[in-house]
C-alpha cells in the first residue's frame, strides 16, 4: 500500500516537473539571448543599434545599426498583410457562410496542406517562379520587397484562414437571422452582421498572421535579396531581421555575434509584444462566448 | 376587413418529414391572429413559411401557395423585399452586437436609407411605438447587449418596426421573458395591432385569450380548429381543441 | 448558401461580395494548387534513382543520408518533446487545480514557446548545444532545439485529448478503487491515444520541414551521421542547400517533390487519425 502510495506521489511530481518545462525553457531562452544580447547593445550603443542606418559589421570601424532590418521587417510583414488579410479573409467567410457542405469536404483538405508545407518549399516556389515573374513584370532584379510580400501574403494564408474561419463560425446564428429577418441579402447580412460580430477573433488571426510574417526567415531570404541598406521602393531588396541573422551567423565572431545575438532580441521582443496584443484581443473575443453559454444555460 | 395573408394548400416538408399538412388559413388586416398548439405541432414552420425563413433550413420543401396582398411570395416576390414587407421578431431575443441606435437603423440602412437626419427620426419613432423610448434613449450609442432581456425584446420589436413592415410575425416573443415584460410586450401588441397585422406564435394560452382576435389551434400539421378567439376558448367545435385548451394534454 | 439571382438583381452591391468572397477562395486553392504543382512538374523528371544513391557525391546530390538523418532527427526529438509534452498535458488536465496561478503561467509561456520564430530558436540552439553544452554542429543539438519547437504543439493536442475523455471514464476508474496513477494510464491515456497520435503527426511534420533553427545547429553536413554528435542536414536543408548553390536547382525540385510528398502523406494519416477519433466518440 505504501509503494502504491509512494508511487502515485513520485509520478506527481514527475508530471509536476514535465510541466514546468515550457517555463524553463522560455526562462533559458530570455536568458541566453538577453544575457549576450543586452552587453552587445550597450556596447554599441542602444540608440546607435536601434536606430543606426548603416549596417558595416566587417568594416575597418564596423557599424552595427539594424534599422534598416527593423525597416525591412516592417515593410515585408505589412505587405504581407494587406496581400494575404483580403485574400485569407474572403476564403474564411466562403468557407464559413457560404461553402455547401460537399465542396467544404473537398476544400479543407488542401487548405489544411497549406499549413503543412515547409516553408523551404514557399521559398523555392518564390525563388524560381516569383522572382522571375515580379522581374518581368516590374523590372528590378526580381528579390524585392514586392516578392518577399507576395510570398509571405501566400504563407499566412492558412493562419489567416483558419482562425478567421472558426471566428465566424462561432457567431450566434441568431445574429444572422434578425438581420436576414429585416430584410437584408445573407450577403448584406454576413457583412454587416457576422463579420462585426466576429472581429476580435479575426483581429486575433490578422495578429497571428503578423507573427508568422515577421518570423518567417528562410523563405524570405530566398527572395528579398538581402541587401543591408534602408528600403528604397518596393521593387527593391531589403533585409529583414530574421535574415539578417541566417545570412551572417555562419561566419560571424566576437561583437558582430553578438550583435547578431542582439538582433534576435529585438525580434524577440516584436514577437513578445505580439503575443501579449494576441492574448488581450482573444480575451476580448471570449467575453462574448461565455456569455452565450450562460444565455444557454439560463434557458436549460 | 382586409385580408392580408392567405395560405392554400400548403404542404412542407423537413426531408422526408411533413411537417405541415395540407394548410389553409386566412389572416385579416389589423388583427392578431394566434397560433396555438402543443410543442413540434407545426405553429412555428408555418409562421416561419410566411417570410420565407424556413428556406434557411437545409432540406425543406414546400408545395402550395401563399400570397400576401395577393401576390404569391414564393413565385412573384423578391425574398429581401417580402421580408422588409413582413418583419419577425423571435423567441429569444437577438440584438445585434452593435449601439442601440445601430441596431435600430440596421434596417432602414440596409433599405437604403442613409440621411442622418432621417435615421434620427426613425430610431426615435420606432423606440417611442415600441415603448423603450424613455428606458434607452440617454443611452443610444451604448451597446444592446447591455439591456435587460424584457428591454431587449421590445428593441427587437422596434428594429422590426424601423423598417415599416404591415405584418409582424411573432415567435414566442415573450417565452423568455419575466412576467413584467411579458405584459408589456402584450400591451404593446393591443397597440400595434392598430397600425400592423400581428401573427403570434405562443404556447400560452392566457396569453392568446388576452390579445389576439383569431386563433388557430394546430396539432401534428395540420390546422384542427381556426376562428374568432373568444368562440374558441369558449366553446371549441373539436374535442381535441377542448382537451387542449383544458388541459387534458400538450 | 448564397442569395437567388432574383435577388442579386435588386442588389447589386450584394452580388459584387459573392464574387469577391468566391475569388478570395478561388485565389486561395488556386495558389496552393499553382505551388504544387509547380514544385511537381518542376522535379518530377529529375527523380532519378542517382537522387537515392547509397552515399553524397556534388554530382549524384543523393537525398538518402538527408532522409535517414531527417528519420533520426525526428526519431530523437520526438523521445524528447513527446513523454515531456504528455506529462505536462497530464498534470494540466488530471492534477493541477483549477485557478492554479502555476497552471497560468504554464499556458502563457506555452503559448509564448509557439510564437518564437524559428531562427530565434536555431540561435539558442547554437547558444545552449552547439557551444555553451559543446556538442557542436550535430545531431543531437539539433534534435534538442527542435524538440523545445514542437513541445507547445504536443502539449495543446494531448490536453485537448485529454479534455475529451469522458469524466464518466475516470468516475467509473476511481469506483473500482483504482487510484489516480493507474486511472490516468489505463483509462485515460488509452482513449485520448488517438488525439495525441495527431498531434504528434503535426510534431513531425513540423520537424521536416523546418529549416532555420536547424542551420546552425545540426549544420549542414550532407554524409549519414555516425553518431548523435555527427553533423547532418535534414530533407528541408539539403533542399536549401541545393537551391542556394544554383547548381543543383532541379535536384533542388526533386526534393521537394520528395518533401511534398511526405507532408502529404502525414497531412492525411493526421486527418484521417482525427476522423477515426470523432467517429469513436
Amino acid at each position: 500500500m505504501t509503494k502504491k502510495l509512494f508511487a502515485e506521489k513520485f509520478m506527481k511530481a514527475v508530471f509536476l516537473i514535465c510541466a514546468c518545462v515550457s517555463i524553463i525553457a522560455v526562462a533559458i531562452i530570455c536568458f541566453f539571448m538577453f544575457v549576450r544580447g543586452i552587453p552587445a547593445m550597450r556596447e554599441i550603443g542602444f540608440v546607435e543599434f536601434l536606430f543606426g542606418e548603416k549596417w558595416r559589421p566587417t568594416a575597418q570601424i564596423p557599424k552595427f545599426g539594424i534599422l534598416p532590418m527593423i525597416m525591412g521587417s516592417i515593410y515585408v510583414t505589412a505587405g504581407a498583410i494587406i496581400i494575404g488579410v483580403p485574400i485569407g479573409l474572403l476564403t474564411a467567410i466562403f468557407l464559413a457562410k457560404f461553402c455547401p457542405k460537399k465542396l467544404y469536404k473537398l476544400l479543407m483538405p488542401p487548405i489544411n496542406l497549406m499549413a503543412g508545407i515547409p516553408s523551404i518549399i514557399y521559398g523555392f516556389f518564390g525563388m524560381v517562379v516569383l522572382v522571375p515573374l515580379t522581374r518581368t513584370l516590374f523590372g528590378g532584379d526580381g528579390n524585392s520587397i514586392l516578392t518577399a510580400s507576395l510570398l509571405l501574403g501566400i504563407m499566412i494564408l492558412p493562419t489567416i484562414v483558419g482562425l478567421s474561419e472558426s471566428a465566424l463560425k462561432a457567431v450566434p446564428e441568431s445574429y444572422y437571422e434578425g438581420a436576414v429577418a429585416l430584410g437584408a441579402t445573407h450577403e448584406r447580412a454576413v457583412a454587416t452582421v457576422i463579420f462585426p460580430a466576429a472581429k476580435s477573433g479575426i483581429m486575433a488571426a490578422v495578429i497571428l498572421g503578423i507573427g508568422r510574417a515577421i518570423g518567417e526567415t528562410m523563405a524570405v531570404i530566398m527572395v528579398a535579396g538581402n541587401q543591408p541598406r534602408m528600403p528604397k521602393g518596393i521593387l527593391k531588396g531589403v533585409r529583414t531581421l530574421t535574415s539578417n541573422i541566417v545570412t551572417e551567423m555562419g561566419y560571424a565572431e566576437g561583437l558582430h555575434y553578438e550583435a547578431l545575438i542582439a538582433t534576435a532580441v529585438v525580434l524577440f521582443v516584436f514577437i513578445l509584444i505580439l503575443n501579449v496584443l494576441f492574448s488581450i484581443v482573444s480575451n476580448k473575443a471570449a467575453p462574448i462566448s461565455f456569455k452565450r453559454k450562460k444565455v444557454k444555460k439560463e434557458e436549460a | 376587413m382586409a385580408v392580408k395573408f392567405s395560405v392554400s394548400n400548403l404542404d412542407l416538408y423537413y426531408g422526408d418529414f411533413q411537417a405541415l399538412k395540407n394548410i389553409n388559413i386566412r389572416m385579416n388586416e389589423n388583427e392578431v391572429t394566434a397560433f396555438i398548439g402543443p410543442s413540434g405541432c407545426g405553429k412555428s414552420t408555418l409562421l416561419k413559411s410566411l417570410n420565407r425563413m424556413n428556406d434557411l433550413v437545409e432540406g425543406c420543401k414546400i408545395t402550395g401557395t401563399v400570397l400576401l396582398d395577393n401576390v404569391d411570395i414564393y413565385k412573384n416576390m423578391e425574398i429581401t423585399e417580402l421580408r422588409k414587407n413582413v418583419g419577425m421578431v423571435f423567441q429569444k431575443p437577438n440584438p445585434f452586437p452593435m449601439s442601440i441606435y445601430d441596431n435600430i437603423a440596421y434596417g432602414p440602412r440596409t433599405h437604403g436609407i442613409k440621411r442622418k437626419s432621417q435615421l434620427d427620426e426613425i430610431v426615435e419613432t420606432s423606440l417611442k411605438q415600441a415603448s423603450i423610448w424613455e428606458e434607452v434613449k440617454d443611452r443610444l450609442k451604448k451597446s444592446a447587449l447591455g439591456l435587460s432581456g424584457g428591454q431587449q425584446q421590445r428593441l427587437c420589436i422596434a428594429r422590426a418596426l424601423a423598417v415599416k413592415p404591415e405584418v409582424i410575425l411573432m415567435d414566442e416573443p415573450t417565452s423568455a421573458l419575466d412576467p413584467i415584460s411579458t405584459m408589456k410586450i402584450e400591451e404593446l401588441c393591443f397597440d400595434l395591432k392598430k397600425e400592423y397585422t400581428i401573427i403570434i406564435v405562443t404556447h400560452n394560452m392566457q396569453q392568446a385569450t388576452r390579445i389576439s382576435d383569431k386563433t388557430a389551434f394546430f396539432l401534428h400539421g395540420e390546422i384542427v380548429e381556426f376562428g374568432e378567439t373568444g368562440q374558441i376558448f369558449a366553446m371549441p367545435k373539436d374535442k381535441r381543441t377542448e382537451d387542449y385548451i383544458t388541459g387534458r394534454f400538450g | 448558401m448564397k442569395s437567388s439571382w432574383k435577388t442579386f438583381k435588386a442588389h447589386p452591391m450584394s452580388l459584387v461580395f459573392f464574387i469577391l468572397v468566391c475569388a478570395g477562395v478561388i485565389l486561395t486553392v488556386g495558389i496552393l494548387f499553382l505551388v504544387v504543382a509547380f514544385v511537381l512538374i518542376r522535379g518530377v523528371p529529375y527523380l532519378t534513382p542517382d537522387l537515392f544513391a547509397l552515399e553524397y557525391t556534388s554530382e549524384n546530390c543523393s537525398m538518402l543520408p538527408a532522409i535517414v538523418s531527417t528519420i533520426e532527427m525526428v526519431g530523437i526529438s520526438l523521445l524528447v518533446a513527446v513523454p515531456l509534452g504528455v506529462f505536462c498535458a497530464i498534470y494540466l488536465v488530471e492534477y493541477a487545480g483549477k485557478g492554479n496561478k502555476l497552471v497560468k503561467l504554464i499556458r502563457v509561456t506555452t503559448e509564448t514557446l509557439s510564437g518564437i520564430p524559428s531562427i530565434v530558436y536555431g540561435l539558442f540552439g547554437m547558444l545552449l548545444f552547439v557551444r555553451a553544452l559543446g556538442w557542436g554542429y550535430s545531431l543531437l543539438a539539433g534534435s534538442f532545439t527542435v524538440a523545445i519547437m514542437i513541445l507547445p504543439l504536443i502539449i495543446r493536442s494531448t490536453e485537448e485529448a485529454l479534455k475529451a475523455v469522458d469524466d464518466s471514464y475516470r468516475e467509473g476508474s476511481f469506483g473500482l478503487g483504482a487510484g489516480k496513477l493507474r486511472t490516468v494510464f489505463v483509462i485515460v491515456l488509452p482513449s485520448a491515444m488517438n488525439g495525441i497520435l495527431a498531434g504528434i503527426i503535426l510534431a513531425i511534420g513540423r520537424v521536416i520541414g523546418e529549416t532555420a533553427a536547424l542551420m546552425y545547429t545540426a549544420g549542414t553536413v550532407a554524409a549519414y551521421p555516425k553518431s548523435v554528435f555527427d553533423s547532418s542536414r535534414t530533407l528541408s536543408l539539403h533542399m536549401y542547400s541545393l537551391s542556394r548553390e544554383g547548381m543543383h536547382m532541379n535536384e533542388a525540385a526533386a526534393t521537394g517533390v520528395v518533401l511534398l510528398i511526405v507532408v502529404f502523406l502525414l497531412n492525411s494519416f493526421a486527418s484521417f487519425v482525427a476522423k477515426k477519433l470523432k467517429s469513436k466518440t
